[in-house]
């Protein structure tokens, strides 16, 4: 594997226990609660955090997917259009604090997508941010509640997290971004 | 793409960027497309299952809609999807247009770019005649039927029903019963059918068959493109009904029924109408389709309408979503810039 290793199988599954307890400390419960991963490595983490909570609250929350390919801020850009992932939010999201799960914050600009797709599906109470990393060079006023590794990065550096729901590892690397052919 | 006559996976398994400009025909599509058009009609049917059934993906794009020929469905299908995508929609109909003022074809297309269109949904009379509107247009032309010739949103909202109950149709038994001769639907699924294959059935009075004959004999044997598998082309109604999974009737097309090709309506109804006798000869969860409008009472009995079996109503909610993923899939096709993800 190429790239500079910045979480270990290991540390990624303690960032998902110590989210969890965060999630559940800030929002005084789980009464309530919905978590919502976005496609496609937020929807394994999503699931994650639920069974975190599952085992020290004994509660198990509904956890949905998101894809934001519809409401992207580039569709006209885009030279081909992105193949959709499919959304799938199991419980009505009026009065409910959702939690938005994604793998890596950077512009910001899918999760303003996210939420435009969330407020579709009714008004939540509130809305909640939890990432994995959080690499910096936001190009939109968004922060993360909950962030499991803070990661100073340049432009030309990718971050890729590797899940094995999707990836065959729990792993997180930094590489440099090939150039463009 | 798999060789002819192989039983290569439908799905497409690794992510399959769509190159098609335009959709004239589903000729073109291999089945790699065709999955890939089935899959992000999934995507849009749980659309229209949310509260709010809009997203804004083609914000700010027109999309024109001009009916030469008389169409309820499928024009309001177009409309409702290309505003369920937030697009700007304008509707011509030809009869109140400068159309009747003899401006050529070419002329309105040309008229219709500098509006401002960037997609247009055609219907014509004139087999062929989206291909001419094609090449002079400089964005996106769907076919919304052309003369005889095709009708593809409607063969891929056939083909997603059907596939909805059935899942995989290699070896599903398919007859396409009616007036074939006169069916730009008929023609259409031929195409997307044996892509995914089906055992096509294609059954009609045999003044009727004529050319559609001559097609399956081109591509017997494998001889047909690659991937498409043959059909058989019959007259006898109980030879193609039985253990059917799915028949298809057809509208037996009244107004092009003058050169003599029918004794009569009754006669028709008589030898080819889908009553409940012919359809106990398929099998009994077999699947009844319509592209309507119906003639009850003609090719379909108004009871096998209405059968629990009749997937009729769902295609029409069906064809807003397919609708919905190929506008989708071609507003995409522009140069420029590139590929790539949105970036966090």
């Amino acid at each position: 594997m190429d790239g500079r290793l910045i979480m270990s199988a290991d540390e990624i599954r303690r960032s998902i226990i110590r989210i969890s307890h965060e999630i559940v400390e800030r929002h005084a419960g789980t009464e309530g609660l919905v978590l919502v991963g976005i496609q496609r490595r937020g929807v394994p983490l999503a699931e994650r955090i639920a069974v975190a909570i599952a085992d020290h609250e004994g509660v198990t929350l509904p956890v949905g997917a998101l894809d934001i390919t519809f409401y992207r801020d580039d569709l006209s850009l885009v030279a081909h259009q992105p193949i959709v992932k499919g959304t799938a939010i199991p419980v009505d999201l009026n009065e409910k604090t959702v939690i938005l799960v994604d793998d890596v914050l950077y512009t910001g600009r899918t999760i303003r997508a996210a939420m435009d797709a969330l407020v579709d599906f009714g008004r939540p109470r509130a809305i909640r941010l939890a990432v994995l990393v959080d690499r910096g060079h936001r190009e939109l006023p968004i922060r993360a509640d909950h962030v499991g590794k803070n990661v100073p990065t340049a432009r030309d550096e990718l971050v890729k997290v590797h899940v094995t729901e999707t990836d065959d590892e729990d792993a997180v690397r930094i590489e440099r971004r090939e150039e463009q052919a | 793409m798999s060789a002819p006559g192989t039983t290569a996976p439908i799905e497409p398994t690794v992510e399959h960027p769509w190159h098609h400009r335009h959709m004239l025909d589903v000729d073109v599509l291999s089945a790699a497309d065709i999955g890939l058009v089935m899959k992000t009609t999934d995507a849009m049917k749980e659309i229209l299952a949310r509260p709010i059934t809009k997203v804004p993906a083609l914000r700010g794009r027109n999309v024109t809609i001009i009916f030469y020929e008389a169409s309820t469905r499928t024009r309001v299908s177009f409309e409702v999807a290309a505003k369920n995508l937030s697009a700007d929609v304008v509707n011509i109909a030809a009869s109140a247009s400068s159309v009747t003022k003899g401006e050529s074809l070419v002329d309105t297309i040309r008229t219709i770019e500098a509006l401002g269109a960037h997609m247009i949904v055609m219907r014509h009379g004139t087999s062929g005649a989206p291909y001419l509107a094609a090449e002079v247009f400089s964005g996106s032309v769907l076919n919304g039927g052309d003369g005889w010739h095709g009708h593809p949103s409607q063969a891929l909202l056939d083909l997603y029903t059907m596939r909805a109950h059935l899942g995989d149709l290699h070896g599903k038994k398919v007859v396409i019963l009616g007036d074939v001769l006169h069916s730009r639907v008929a023609r259409s699924n031929v195409w997307t059918l044996t892509a995914m294959g089906a055992e096509l059935w294609i059954c009609g009075p045999t003044p009727i068959l004529r050319g559609f004959d001559a097609w399956a004999g081109r591509w017997a044997n494998g001889r047909g493109p690659s991937g498409h598998a043959g059909f058989t082309v019959t007259s006898d109604v109980d030879a193609a009904l039985a253990d059917a999974d799915v028949v298809m009737a057809l509208r037996l097309q009244r107004e092009r029924m003058d050169a003599g090709l029918l004794p009569s309506l009754r006669e028709y109804a008589a030898r080819f109408g889908l009553t409940r006798e012919r359809l106990a000869a398929a099998k009994p969860d077999a699947l009844v389709m319509h592209p309507g409008p119906m003639n009850e009472g003609v090719e379909i009995a108004a009871d096998v309408a209405v059968l629990d079996r009749s997937v009729i109503t769902e295609q029409v909610a069906n064809g807003v979503a397919v609708r919905m993923a190929l506008l989708y899939l071609l507003s995409g096709i522009h140069g420029g810039a590139p590929e790539g993800p949105i970036g966090g």
